[in-house]
């Protein structure tokens, strides 16, 4: 159980960094986002980077008393993010811009759905790709 | 293209898309048309007396932990109707007989099990009430 503003805030600031990436196209930059997903999706949202910050800077600063929630649902967004970002890694370096472009878009679009209505990913996607898989 | 353009069309999407999506989640829609029959031993349960609520969930999907407690407490207030909770990645075959597409998915069922109503996503209180009265 973690705290559920932790990954709305995290997706907060992962959309102004997707926004900084689409203007300056930068690999530097796709590349920090690349890595704060990887660590979300694949060692836990709470290991990442953004929550790190917000566990230093943000979380001192709200209310002791939140919602809770599960680490999952935050995980499965964290993964898609991670696959939209390796798309956006691949267009940078190789200099496809509509790949790049498009690609940032997409997680640009679901993290700030994440971050201003609290947009649930798993819950849209997850079952639809299990119901496919195994057919 | 530009990529202010783009950026700022992604983020005009997104709060579009945000706000149809609020709006209707857990809208209860009556399917006097549905086809739809369940049987105890699919849900492994028996079914309410007069009525049953059978929630479809998923480990990746907060919404879910309060639709539960949404159904719990409105449920308790009717001793006749039965909530019953699923996890939809162990029930696939169900899932797909049903079109579950995503999760919370709410079915209502009569005392013969055939649904008469669903909810895709959390469900609002009051139209629970509004729902079960009309059972």
């Amino acid at each position: 159980m973690i705290d559920s503003r932790g990954p709305r805030w995290s997706a907060g600031l992962t959309s102004i960094v997707l926004i900084v990436a689409l203007i300056t196209r930068s690999p530097v930059i796709i590349i920090i986002q690349l890595v704060q997903f990887g660590i979300g999706a694949f060692a836990g949202p709470p290991k990442s980077p953004y929550a790190w910050l917000y566990k230093r800077f943000v979380q001192p600063r709200l209310s002791k008393d939140f919602d809770s929630e599960d680490l999952r649902p935050p995980q499965f967004a964290q993964f898609v993010g991670f696959i939209f970002a390796l798309l956006a890694t691949v267009g940078v370096l190789s200099h496809t811009w509509p790949l790049f472009t498009i690609a940032t878009s997409f997680a640009l679009f679901a993290a700030f759905l994440n971050s201003a209505f609290g947009y649930c990913l798993g819950c849209k996607l997850y079952l639809l790709g299990v119901r496919f898989r195994r057919v | 293209m530009n990529s202010t353009l783009i950026i700022v069309a992604v983020l005009a999407l997104a709060t579009a898309y945000g706000l149809v999506d609020r709006r209707r989640a857990g809208t209860i829609k009556a399917k006097a048309d549905s086809r739809h029959s369940i049987a105890a031993h699919e849900i492994g349960s028996d079914l309410g007396e007069s009525a049953t609520v059978l929630q479809f969930s998923s480990a990746f999907c907060t919404p879910c932990r309060s639709t539960r407690s949404t159904l719990t407490s409105v449920i308790a207030h009717y001793p006749k109707i039965k909530h019953v909770e699923v996890d939809a990645e162990n029930n696939l075959a169900l899932v797909r007989r049903l079109d579950i597409r995503q999760t919370p998915t709410t079915l209502f069922l009569n005392s013969a099990g055939k649904e008469i109503a669903r909810a895709v996503g959390a469900p609002k209180r009051d139209q629970v009430i509004n729902a079960l009265e009309r059972i």
